[in-house]
């Protein structure tokens, strides 16, 4: 009995999910209707529903990584807002630490430089670093694109997203920057609100993004709630080797500032930070109330912190929620299953 | 003769007067037809021929051996006695030579016109442009996804292509972990992309002085340059492997950038005749 209603339960199943490969849309790049143009220039990669499958397919495939064990997706997960959950520092092959907290794959269209220190200005670049880097998935390029050439199903996939069978470097890093680019996040409550598309905030939600558009906004502004510019918001000094934005610049007056990043999905994106030192949002706000660190390189903005009373705190994080995108952490068309 | 004329015309007068020593060009030449040249680089250190693992000293005294040694060369430009430049096709204008691949030392030109040429100028390195552009610009030695191409001569994670690499080992370094004393030179920074940083492309001009390579249709002449490996470790700064074991992504390395540049020197042209 119990067997034949697994049966019933998996053919029901299967049918459901033919059904849905049936109606599978063809993948396009948008912009959403609140959002800026993009930076990323689409006429050079033009997102397909083949390409997009293939980036898909190597973005949760560890064999991009040395032993088979790590993909893209065991440190960006799509469940915490493409970020590896609980995690302050990231763990990569053999459980080696990384340097920094990862960072949501999310909007990357809309970013001009990648990192906290923006140390790669190309998405289509990006995936040689976490691919060669020695605590992340410790392969080389060359070898995974080898791996791939001798692989049973990758070759034909190229295929079928480029016309031929050839993997080559450009192929391969514009197939993943596709999957990427998809990983639009535009459908929080806050994002219906604006657009009027019938959600309504709380009185709580409303008068806590005014509170943020006062306190806030000035470095987390626009749509994607960042000016992407790299500043000391007065953490103290961690890792005192992390010197962010000054490793790629040489210069001194860039030492600790680190990349102003987005909020969309921040109640997602635990814990906070480039090295992932607040659990909480309350955390950081406390943090921009009392905590500032005067140094040379703090943001002047910061000197004397930001004023917070308990209840403007809890006002700032009902609205930091509305950037909860459900539709985007739960969307089939991005997960690994 | 209008004014426009006559003023050309002195130009032309001044200009072969003060670079085409040998006025009287050649009939045979015909800048329609092509021939190729090629570029020898010939690793030295000092006196001897540069051997990989081999011992030599540094103008600081220490002793060294190298394990590896290779640089990028690009943009390369070729001018005659009779002041016509030519600039190789900017996307067939890299290359990558290494110590130990003698055939990457050769650099041959196709498709060049006829000329007696007097003057080769190339770039240490990989222009800024080139740096900012599409993967699908970036193929043959600017290829980081090929193994012995650019793999090893970029960084990843502030990307930029690595311009001139030596690695290798002296009694002086401090011992790493696993014991050995390495010294590791990555030398690159192509000036930034959004701020401005470090910028270390050099580009070299090389004089062959009386010497002409005369390239024809059919006869293919071979510049030799010989490039030596002791000068980017002296010159305006000496480097001591001691003190500065490591020097990659850092305002140091401009030091050593400011002393390859003169590591290349022109040595004489074979002509086939
Ligand atoms: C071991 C964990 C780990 C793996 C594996 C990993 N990443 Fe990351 N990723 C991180 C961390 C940590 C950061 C932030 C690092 C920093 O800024 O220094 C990051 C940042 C990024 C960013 C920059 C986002 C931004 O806003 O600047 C992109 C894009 C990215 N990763 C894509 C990828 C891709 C593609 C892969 C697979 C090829 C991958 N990652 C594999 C941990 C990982
Ligand atoms: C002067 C510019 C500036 C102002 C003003 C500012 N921030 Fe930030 N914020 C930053 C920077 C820079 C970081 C990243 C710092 C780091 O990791 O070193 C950051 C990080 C954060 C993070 C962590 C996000 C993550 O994914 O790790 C949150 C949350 C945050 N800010 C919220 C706020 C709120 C709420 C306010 C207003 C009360 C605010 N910020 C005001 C510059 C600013």
């Amino acid at each position: 009995m119990k067997n034949k209603l697994l049966l019933i339960a998996f053919l029901v199943f299967a049918f459901i999910s033919c059904q849905n490969q049936n109606i599978e849309p063809e993948v396009q790049f948008y912009v959403p209707k609140n959002f800026p143009q993009p930076v990323y220039d689409l006429s050079k990669n033009p997102v397909t529903t083949a390409v997009f499958a293939l980036g898909k397919a190597l973005f949760y495939d560890g064999i991009l990584s040395r032993d088979g064990t790590i993909s893209c997706g065991s440190c960006h997960q799509q469940q915490s807002g493409f970020t590896q959950h609980g995690h302050d520092l990231s763990h990569g092959i053999d459980d080696l630490l990384t340097l920094r907290n990862s960072l949501p794959i999310q909007n990357l269209a809309w970013q001009k430089e990648f990192f906290w220190d923006g140390g790669v200005f190309d998405l289509d670049l990006f995936a040689v670093s976490p691919i060669e880097a020695h605590n992340e998935m410790d392969e080389t390029l060359p070898n995974v694109l080898n791996k791939l050439r001798n692989h049973a199903k990758y070759p034909s996939m190229f295929e079928k997203a480029f016309g031929t069978k050839e993997i080559s470097t450009e192929r391969f890093l514009k197939a993943l920057s596709q999957f990427q680019l998809m990983c639009i996040s535009a459908n929080s409550n806050y994002d219906k609100y604006v657009r009027n598309e019938g959600v309504m905030l709380s009185t709580e939600e409303l008068t806590g993004l005014q509170l943020f558009k006062q306190k806030c906004a000035t470095c987390h502004s626009g749509e994607l709630f960042s000016d992407f510019s790299y500043r000391n918001n007065g953490l103290p000094v961690g890792n005192p080797e992390d010197t962010g934005r000054e490793r790629i610049t040489l210069n001194e007056q860039d030492k600790y500032k680190f990349r102003v990043p987005s909020l969309r999905n921040v109640e997602a994106t635990r814990p906070y930070m480039h090295d992932g030192r607040f659990r909480s949002l309350e955390a950081v706000l406390d943090h921009y109330e009392k905590g500032i660190v005067q140094s040379p390189t703090l943001d002047s903005q910061l000197k004397n912190g930001i004023a917070l009373s308990t209840d403007e705190k809890q006002k700032i994080i009902a609205f930091l929620k509305t950037l909860t995108d459900e539709e985007f952490m739960n969307n089939r068309l991005l997960s690994e299953f | 003769m209008n004014f426009k004329y006559s003023f050309l015309a002195i130009l032309i007068v001044i200009c072969s007067f003060l670079s085409c020593t040998k006025a009287q060009v050649e009939p045979e030449i015909d800048p329609n037809r092509k021939g190729e040249i090629t570029l020898n680089f010939d690793n030295i250190a000092g006196t001897k021929d540069l051997k990989l693992g081999e011992n030599y000293t540094n103008a600081a005294g220490e002793q060294f051996n190298l394990d590896m040694f290779q640089y990028y060369i690009s943009n390369i430009k070729l001018k005659t006695e009779d002041c016509r430049e030519y600039v190789v096709p900017q996307d067939e204008s890299y290359f990558l030579v290494k110590e130990e691949d003698t055939k990457s030392q050769l650099i041959t030109l196709k498709n060049v016109p006829e000329g007696n040429y007097n003057s080769v100028t190339f770039t240490i390195g990989v222009d800024s442009l080139r740096n900012t552009m599409d993967v699908s610009k970036r193929t043959g030695v600017l290829d980081i996804g090929n193994a012995g191409m650019a793999k090893g001569m970029y960084w990843s994670w502030n990307s930029g292509y690595i311009f001139v690499k030596a690695e290798g080992i002296s009694s002086q370094a401090p011992a790493g972990p696993d014991g050995q004393r390495k010294f590791r030179y990555h030398i690159g920074g192509f000036g930034g992309y959004s701020s401005k940083t470090i910028n270390n492309i050099k580009t070299k001009t090389l004089d062959l002085g009386r010497d002409r390579a005369k390239v024809r249709q059919g006869k293919n002449p071979e510049v030799h340059i010989i490039v030596d490996v002791l000068k980017m470790f002296s010159g305006a700064t000496n480097i001591s492997f001691a003190t500065h074991p490591t020097v990659m992504f850092s305002p140091f390395s401009v030091n050593i950038a400011a002393n390859y540049v003169n590591m290349f020197e022109y040595h004489h042209v074979h002509n086939e005749q």
